[in-house]
């Protein structure tokens, strides 16, 4: 079974995070960056299939140079091998851009299961799996919690997170699976895994290897006019509780009309 | 006037409050028309809803797929109305699954989507809070069909007097967009508050709380104001209380008029769920708790005093 996760490196979830005002997008170079936290699921889930029922596991990113810190942590864990997509003409590209890149480079990967996390911590968009589903004209299991891998029947089920509850739903191979974090608890890269990783195949794609031609900034779908830091917050009132805690908080909503 | 499409936001049927609040938006930017998606027979709980809030025009849909086949059938007639209306643009609600039917809507009818927007101008400028709120940004769509993805409660709900001439939709879902099947729907959570995500008030518990039967104490102040109850990722991870409640990065995003938050640091992961709010109460011990930096109001002090005491306030100040 051919397995493709998909990993984003995002700016570290602690750092203050700021848009490139010369492009309005993410500033990723003056910024501490890291794997993608919710995608260290995605990978976790990929190794527990191969090892339920063997195959290999690919990683693949779309990202400048150094998105190389990404993939080489998610090999660490233990996948097989990996896809890096970089290209200055990629930089800028929308979710609806970054899909179709992703799709071309999963074209050439014949993946049976395609493996994305339900958000990156930086554009928090939760679609990317829909899109690439959409873009491969594949099946969509999407926002599961857990994953059921058939391998004779060459079928997938999951449960789908809801609104309140879940739904049960499957589908047959090729298909793309997107995981929340409530999946599973990932491993940690072991030393060997960290030594290992060094020597694990990596293969670089630009964008006209792809035949990608309308992407980048330019191309993108959508653009960002403006941004300002949100106005600071007037400091709120923090009081001790002396026994009247609660009598407090309740005069403090009765000022703002909240009770 | 050009027309502008909304998704209905429903559940089997009966519409959630964001519904008002984008046709409400979206008397800015053309003439509304809803447009409702759902099984056989649902449509019904709808009518009156929209009837008060005035679209235009409503265009129904009603078919078993919408909920036998993961996302594509909604995704595949929401394209297909828009290129026959030629639509101006589409507005929907930000919930995880109706962002994903935009996502891929805008992808057959060569648009583009934004998400997670609090506000977008008759002009179609939409603002959206990045980086967990820290920054606004205001941005467009510029190739195709905009497709906007708003959070709910942030808009307030005017009534509206379209006429709401209804036109049935000739539904066609071709056979591609029914590949992902749904073969159940199990219903965890229900407890007659108020949901999170349209909820005007929500009271949430974390770690402080101890165990499972900490959550009492939160329930009662949340019933004492009306209110939802949330919870931290530590406490939904030791199955204090149901994932579903879950706030933060990996939960829910909430934005209510009230959020009060008992015994929850308040980790960037958190706040990224609930930062928009706009009050924000904090019960902890711990004075250097992060969530005092985002607090209006806060106490120091064991919530197991001060929660008690405030349920009993706000009862008597109600009565
Ligand atoms: C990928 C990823 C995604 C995540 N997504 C989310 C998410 O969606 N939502 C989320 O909430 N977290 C999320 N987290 C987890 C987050 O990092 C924190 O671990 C979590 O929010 C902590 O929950 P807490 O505040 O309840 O617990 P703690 O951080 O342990 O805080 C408990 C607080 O309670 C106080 N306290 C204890 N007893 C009392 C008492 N009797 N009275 C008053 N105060 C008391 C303590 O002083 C402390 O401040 C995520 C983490 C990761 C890695
Ligand atoms: N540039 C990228 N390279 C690889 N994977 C990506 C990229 N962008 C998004 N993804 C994947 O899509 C998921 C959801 O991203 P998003 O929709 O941006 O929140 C991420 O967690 C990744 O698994």
């Amino acid at each position: 079974m051919n397995i493709v996760v998909t990993v984003k490196q995002v700016p570290d979830t602690w750092a203050e995070k700021k848009l490139d005002p010369s492009t309005m997008t993410t500033d990723r170079k003056n910024v501490d960056n890291v794997m993608n936290e919710m995608d260290e699921y995605g990978v976790e889930e990929a190794l527990r299939i191969k090892e339920a029922h063997g195959g290999e596991v690919t990683i693949l990113t779309m990202g400048p140079e150094k998105a190389v810190e990404a993939i080489r942590k998610a090999l660490s864990m233990g996948a097989d091998k990996a896809v890096h997509l970089t290209d200055e003409s990629l930089a800028g590209s929308d979710a609806i851009l970054t899909s179709a890149a992703l799709a071309a480079a999963i074209k050439t990967l014949e993946a049976d299961i395609v493996i994305t996390s339900a958000e990156a911590s930086d554009a928090r968009g939760g679609v990317m799996g829909a899109l690439l589903a959409e873009q491969l004209g594949l099946p969509q299991l999407t926002l599961a919690r857990k994953v059921t891998v058939d391998p004779e029947a060459k079928k997938v089920t999951i449960e789908r997170q809801t609104e309140n509850g879940y739904a049960t739903a499957e589908a047959s191979m090729p298909l793309v699976v997107g995981v929340v974090e409530k999946i599973n608890e990932p491993r940690y890269p072991s030393f060997k895994g960290i030594m290992a990783a060094k020597k694990k195949p990596m293969t670089v794609l630009s964008a006209s290897d792809l035949g990608l031609a309308s992407v980048g900034l330019d191309a993108s779908t959508t653009a960002v006019d403006s941004a300002e830091p949100r106005p600071p917050k007037s400091a709120g009132q923090i009081v001790k509780d002396e026994g009247d805690g609660g009598t407090k908080v309740a005069d403090f909503l009765a000022s703002q009309k909240l009770i | 006037m050009a027309e502008v499409l909304v998704l209905v936001e429903h559940d089997g049927g009966q519409p959630k409050k964001v519904t008002a609040e984008l046709l409400t938006l979206a008397r800015h930017m053309g003439e509304p028309s809803a447009v409702f998606l759902g099984g056989e027979g649902t449509y019904e709980k709808a009518k009156s809803f929209l009837a008060e809030y005035g679209p235009a025009k409503i265009y129904i849909g009603e078919s078993a797929e919408f909920d036998d086949f993961v996302v594509a059938p909604k995704a595949e007639v929401l394209a297909q109305l828009v290129a026959t209306t030629s639509a101006r643009a589409v507005l929907v609600a930000s919930s995880p699954e109706t962002r994903e039917v935009a996502a891929r809507a805008a992808v057959k009818a060569g648009g583009g989507v934004l998400w997670d927007t609090t506000d977008v101008t008759g002009d179609l400028v939409a603002t959206q809070g990045i980086f967990g709120g820290s920054t606004i940004v205001t941005s467009h769509v510029k190739s195709g069909t905009p497709f906007l993805a708003v959070r709910p409660n942030s808009t307030s709900i005017e009534p509206g007097s379209g006429a709401g001439v209804e036109e049935r939709i000739e539904l066609s879902i071709s056979d591609a967009a029914k590949v992902a099947k749904v073969l159940d729907r199990v219903v965890e959570a229900k407890s007659g508050r108020p949901e999170l995500t349209e909820a005007a008030v929500v009271v949430s518990g974390g770690r402080g709380l101890g165990a499972a039967e900490g959550f009492e104490v939160v329930e009662k102040l949340a019933d004492s104001l009306g209110a939802a109850v949330g919870a931290s990722r530590a406490a939904t991870d030791a199955g204090w209380y149901p994932h579903q409640n879950q706030v933060g990065q990996t939960g829910k995003t909430v934005s209510p008029q009230l959020y009060i938050a008992l015994g929850i640091s308040g980790a960037i992961q958190h706040r990224a769920g609930m930062q928009t709010s706009k009050t924000i109460v904090a019960v902890n011990k711990d004075p250097e708790a992060p969530i005092f930096e985002l607090a209006d109001f806060g106490v120091v002090g064991d919530l197991f005093n001060v929660a008690p005491q405030l349920t009993d306030e706000v009862t008597k100040r109600k009565g």
